[in-house]
């Protein structure tokens, strides 16, 4: 019966995973662009929805919904004012700007909010939890995998049934057709980015929520927003949710045989998929 | 004039591949240019749409310079392109590709999805399918009505016969005349001397990055053709 709980705790835990990987997955598909700074830029965006919190007394969810515009801004204008500068054939220059993207926003947020590790406070939510028979979970990984499901649908709504869809779709084919077509990429991967970063707020939101969080976290969720990404196959929304379970699950047996085997455990899973499976369990047919 | 190059120059890093080419279409017209491979036929295309970006003046849209804005930009003017090998976005199925064509510039016209699907009714039965599984006679369809979807008031084809058999060249020629019936200006690059003359009323000849002739189908012999195309007289 344990067993059946660790896989349980291990799915919902891979929800969490899901969603730092979305947004990674989104833009690596349309843009081909691994941004180093995913996580701090989740860390980043778990400080803004806490100021709204702790600064202007609003529930967690109603600071998650004003924080989700700044952050599609704050994308938008990265894309437009940084990483579009630096994409082109060679992939060595995002990497290094991504790269000290990152240090330069885990220096930030030191000076801004010390080392102190944080919470975002939920109330009466972080110890609910619900008996559904065979099973008990609590309420807050629940509602983080719900969301995970609900934010990779609404991905894959957006991607294969409207406009901007099909121009994502078609710029990452072929950015320079793309453009005889009237699609500007660069306004194209700026859109992306930004949708990027209301994903990011929603994963920060959980993050923050289940857990302590302080300015140096952000590179190891990026691991696993990583991870996620490439078992599932690079560019695929619904693989990537498969590899953040996967992630999850092997990370929750881990640690209910041995504790300290946790994190580990979560990398040798990612391992053995590579071995038997190098792009990936769901590699999309045009790469 | 709807469309003029002036002195137009590209260069491709040291080398050059277009050395002040002078080209005029006017509204409704269709034009030809023919020439060998490496003549300067693609480049003068990637010029006109801003896949290679230019001094401002030395392309002229309805008059104004246009040579440095990007090739949306370009298009949302009304100047489609046809591209050589038909480029289709293999993510996209065919219905898909034709509906981009249109997304970007919403122009009044004749064109739509239902009309490009009449032109050339095989694109109806097979607009589940994905652009690229189609033979290269199809795609060629598709690429033509991906461009035709804006409505343009010019149509750029890039080698549209290449690498097709001869009775699929015959049908997709068929489609022009009626392109031009919707008021389209149409530009043909043609290696095929033949079916560039057969459908232009005017025709452009070039020779390694210049005009060397420009003339009406009725005026020129198999002679000029041959000495403006080879550079030697037959």
């Amino acid at each position: 019966m344990i067993w059946v709980d660790t896989l349980a705790q291990g799915i919902l835990l891979g929800g969490l995973y899901a969603l730092f990987a979305a947004g990674l997955s989104l833009v690596f598909g349309i843009m081909r662009l691994v941004n180093l700074a995913h996580g701090d830029l989740i860390v980043f965006a778990a400080y803004l929805v806490l100021m709204g919190v702790t600064l202007l007394g609003l529930s967690p969810w109603v600071a998650a919904l004003i924080a989700m515009p700044l952050m599609f801004a704050l994308g938008w204008l990265l894309q437009i004012g940084v990483l579009n500068r630096v994409l082109g054939k060679d992939i060595l220059p995002p990497l290094l700007v991504t790269f000290g993207l990152s240090v330069a926003l885990q220096n930030g947020l030191l000076e801004a909010f010390s080392a102190d590790s944080r919470r975002i406070p939920a109330g009466s939510l972080e110890g609910a939890s619900l008996d559904l028979g065979i099973v008990t979970v609590g309420v807050m990984p629940l509602l983080t995998f719900v969301s995970a499901i609900a934010v990779i649908v609404a991905l894959n709504a957006l991607f294969y049934h409207t406009a901007l869809g099909r121009a994502f779709r078609a710029t990452s084919d072929d950015a320079v057709t793309a453009g005889l077509m009237g699609i500007e990429p660069k306004r194209i991967f700026a859109m992306a980015t930004g949708i990027a970063m209301v994903v990011v707020t929603i994963a920060a939101l959980y993050l923050g929520m289940r857990a302590n969080f302080d300015p140096s976290i952000g590179p190891a969720r990026l691991i696993y927003a990583f991870e996620a990404v490439i078992i599932g196959g690079l560019g695929s929304l619904w693989g990537t949710l498969a590899g953040g379970v996967i992630i999850g699950v092997a990370q929750t047996f881990g640690a209910a045989i041995n504790p300290e085997w946790q994190i580990l455990a979560g990398h040798i899973a990612f391992l053995a998929v590579m071995l038997l499976k190098p792009r990936g369990l769901f590699p999309r047919a045009v790469d | 004039m709807l469309l003029e190059t002036r002195g137009l120059t590209a260069h491709y890093g040291q080398f050059r591949a277009l050395f002040g080419v002078d080209i005029a279409v006017a509204a409704g017209e269709c034009v030809a240019i023919i020439g060998a491979n490496g003549a300067g036929k693609s480049t003068l295309m990637r010029s006109i749409t801003g896949v290679i970006r230019n001094e401002p003046a030395m392309v002229l849209h309805w008059g104004e310079p246009i040579g440095a804005r990007s090739s949306a930009e370009i298009m949302k003017r009304g100047i489609a392109m046809v591209p050589e090998g038909r480029r289709l976005f293999p993510s996209l199925s065919v219905e898909e590709n034709l509906l981009i064509g249109g997304q970007a510039r919403k122009a009044d016209g004749p064109w739509s999805l239902d009309a490009v699907y009449d032109l050339f009714p095989i694109l109806r039965e097979r607009r589940k399918n994905a652009g690229t599984a189609l033979s290269g006679g199809q795609q060629q369809m598709v690429a033509i009505g991906r461009a035709l979807m804006s409505n343009p008031e010019l149509l750029l084809c890039d080698e549209i016969s290449l690498g097709l058999a001869p009775v699929v060249i015959r049908d997709i020629y068929a489609a022009l005349p009626r392109v031009r019936a919707g008021g389209t200006a149409i530009v043909v690059v043609e290696q095929d001397i033949g079916k560039a003359l057969a459908v232009a009323d005017r025709v452009y000849c070039m020779m390694e990055g210049r005009v060397t002739l420009v003339a009406r189908p009725a005026d020129v012999t198999r002679q000029d053709i041959h000495a403006a195309y080879f550079g030697e007289a037959a």
